[in-house]
């Protein structure tokens, strides 16, 4: 079976912190998909585009609520619906990797992609008018000049709780394809069959059963003496009856 | 989504020239028609640029007709404007025939290009094909009756028909329930999710191409709009004998047709775009 890169995000782990936004954001924008631009970064209404975005939301009603942040970026699909509509060939999935990729040269910027996409995965560039989306770090993961251990996607390098995990999902003794049989990986969206090759791990309550004999340990130390039945005051003490 | 007026332009005037051509073809009429349905077109082809970024590279577009329904429409409408100037040249039964073919053609590429969408659950429905042929031919039909008096029972009947068709399609979009929930759109198994920050402080594509942004009485004044010019209207003025004056009200109700198709159509990437913060 062919490769499938992928990432595996751990909803458990990230603390919403976009240190992956950012270092996709400075990586992709300066290497050979850049740049992404952006529109009024500093005005009251800024825009740009991203391969990476980091949401938040709430789940439950207060005060019983969690928040889960939520990174989301292409999810490079096994089946990716936007491919076979993109009317240049543009849009394409690679056979050695299963990236899927847009080549910038080729888009028209007709945008069907993207309304093809369930994910909201792809962003037309507001300057260049074609349409953007993550690459997997294609230009990174492959580098020769890197030292091997950072042939790794910029967010996954980035993150400080090493929330994201990248391999081959198609390996199963890679630590991604590991993580997914393991830990409850899952797909977003399954009921439209698109096979997203991302998989994110769920949130994990570590809980603990405790019984109520648990609470008290019998053999306590402490509380010997309180069990037994007190010296009446006249009894001579431990003091009184030892000569040390 | 947000309906966008190249698109809207584009599927409504190449739809009339579609329609005006068959009607003109089938009853032997004048070469005017052809020459009218021509101009249509080509009104039509102009609008689609607008629609894209780069329009400098449209003509790499052909590429994908194995694939892709866009693909395929962007080789049949040329296709079918040189079979209707072909036409209009040599008015020979062959050359009209093959520009019936294409325009059938062309009514499926177009409907398909959303019909396809499978995720697109109001657009993902033969009857997206078949009202997009179906209000061509009327809107061709009505025009065709502009031209020559003779056609006005042929523009009520079609208009009829494609109205009745387009009634069946809201009834249908009105019991849609979308497959998508947040529930699966992050795979957080709990009914109660609220989106607290989308990781951008202003707007995004996302937010700008999905959503139309209006209030829900624009949207209802559309559909409204819709119902009564794509049909009642333009019928009452055909009786009065105003064929241009029903013309244009049917027109004006194709236009509130896109609007409402685009508008009413819930994309699932907008479950990621509830709050912005």
């Amino acid at each position: 079976m062919s490769k499938q890169l992928a990432l595996v995000i751990d909803l458990n782990v990230c603390v919403g912190c976009h240190a992956c936004v950012t270092s996709c954001k400075e990586w992709n924008t300066q290497g050979s998909a850049g740049p992404l631009t952006d529109q009024n970064p500093y005005g009251a209404d800024p825009s740009g585009t991203f391969f990476n975005r980091v949401q938040t939301f709430e789940v439950g009603e207060f005060p019983r609520t969690e928040t889960v942040h939520f990174p989301k970026s292409c999810l490079h699909c096994e089946d990716p619906p936007c491919v076979p509509v993109c009317p240049t060939g543009a849009s394409y999935k690679r056979a050695e990797d299963g990236i899927v990729l847009v080549d910038y040269d080729k888009c028209i910027g007709c945008k069907y992609c993207s309304w093809a996409c369930p994910y909201g995965a792809r962003e037309l560039d507001g300057e260049q008018k074609v349409m953007k989306k993550c690459t997997l770090c294609v230009d990174r993961i492959y580098d020769q000049a890197l030292p091997p251990a950072e042939r790794k996607p910029a967010c996954v390098l980035a993150c400080p709780t090493s929330a994201r995990i990248f391999g081959d999902i198609h390996d199963p003794a890679s630590e991604a394809s590991r993580a997914i049989r393991e830990q409850g990986g899952y797909a977003l969206m399954p009921e439209w069959g698109t096979q997203p090759a991302n998989h994110y791990l769920p949130r994990r309550k570590t809980a603990k059963q405790i019984h109520p004999d648990e609470l008290e340990r019998h053999d306590n130390p402490l509380k010997v003496d309180g069990k037994l039945p007190r010296p009446a005051t006249g009894e001579p003490a431990l003091d009184d009856v030892t000569s040390w | 989504m947000k309906p966008a007026w190249s698109v809207i332009l584009l599927t409504t005037l190449i739809g009339a020239a579609q329609g005006l051509f068959l009607a003109g073809f089938l009853s032997g009429g004048p070469r005017l028609f052809a020459l009218i349905a021509l101009a249509l077109a080509a009104a039509g082809l102009a609008a689609s640029f607008f629609h894209l970024g780069r329009p400098e590279r449209a003509w790499r577009s052909a590429a994908m007709w194995r694939t892709s329904w866009l693909s395929r429409e962007v080789i049949v409408l040329p296709a079918f404007m040189a079979a209707v100037a072909a036409w209009a040249v040599f008015p020979e039964p062959w050359i009209g025939w093959i520009g019936v073919a294409l325009a059938i053609a062309l009514f499926v590429c177009t409907g398909m290009i959303y019909a396809c969408l499978k995720f697109l659950q109001e657009w993902h429905t033969p009857l997206t094909v078949v009202n997009y042929t179906a209000l061509g031919i009327a809107s061709g039909t009505t025009l065709a009756a502009v031209l020559m008096p003779s056609f006005i029972p042929a523009a009520l009947a079609a208009g009829a028909l494609a109205w009745a068709l387009r009634l069946a399609s809201l009834a249908r979009n009105a019991r849609l329930r979308p497959k998508s929930t947040l529930a699966t759109a992050i795979g957080v198994k709990h009914p109660r999710i609220r989106q607290i920050a989308q990781g951008a402080m202003g707007g995004s594509f996302n937010t700008r191409e999905f959503f139309h942004g209006r209030p829900r009485e624009v949207v209802l004044a559309a559909r409204w709009a819709l119902v009564a010019l794509v049909f009642p209207a333009p019928a009452l003025l055909l009786l009065l004998g105003q064929p241009a004056a029903a013309f244009l009200a049917q027109y004006a109700g194709l236009i509130a047709e896109r609007w409402y198709f685009f508008a009413d159509a819930r994309h699932p990437q907008n479950l990621y775009y509830q709050a912005i913060a």
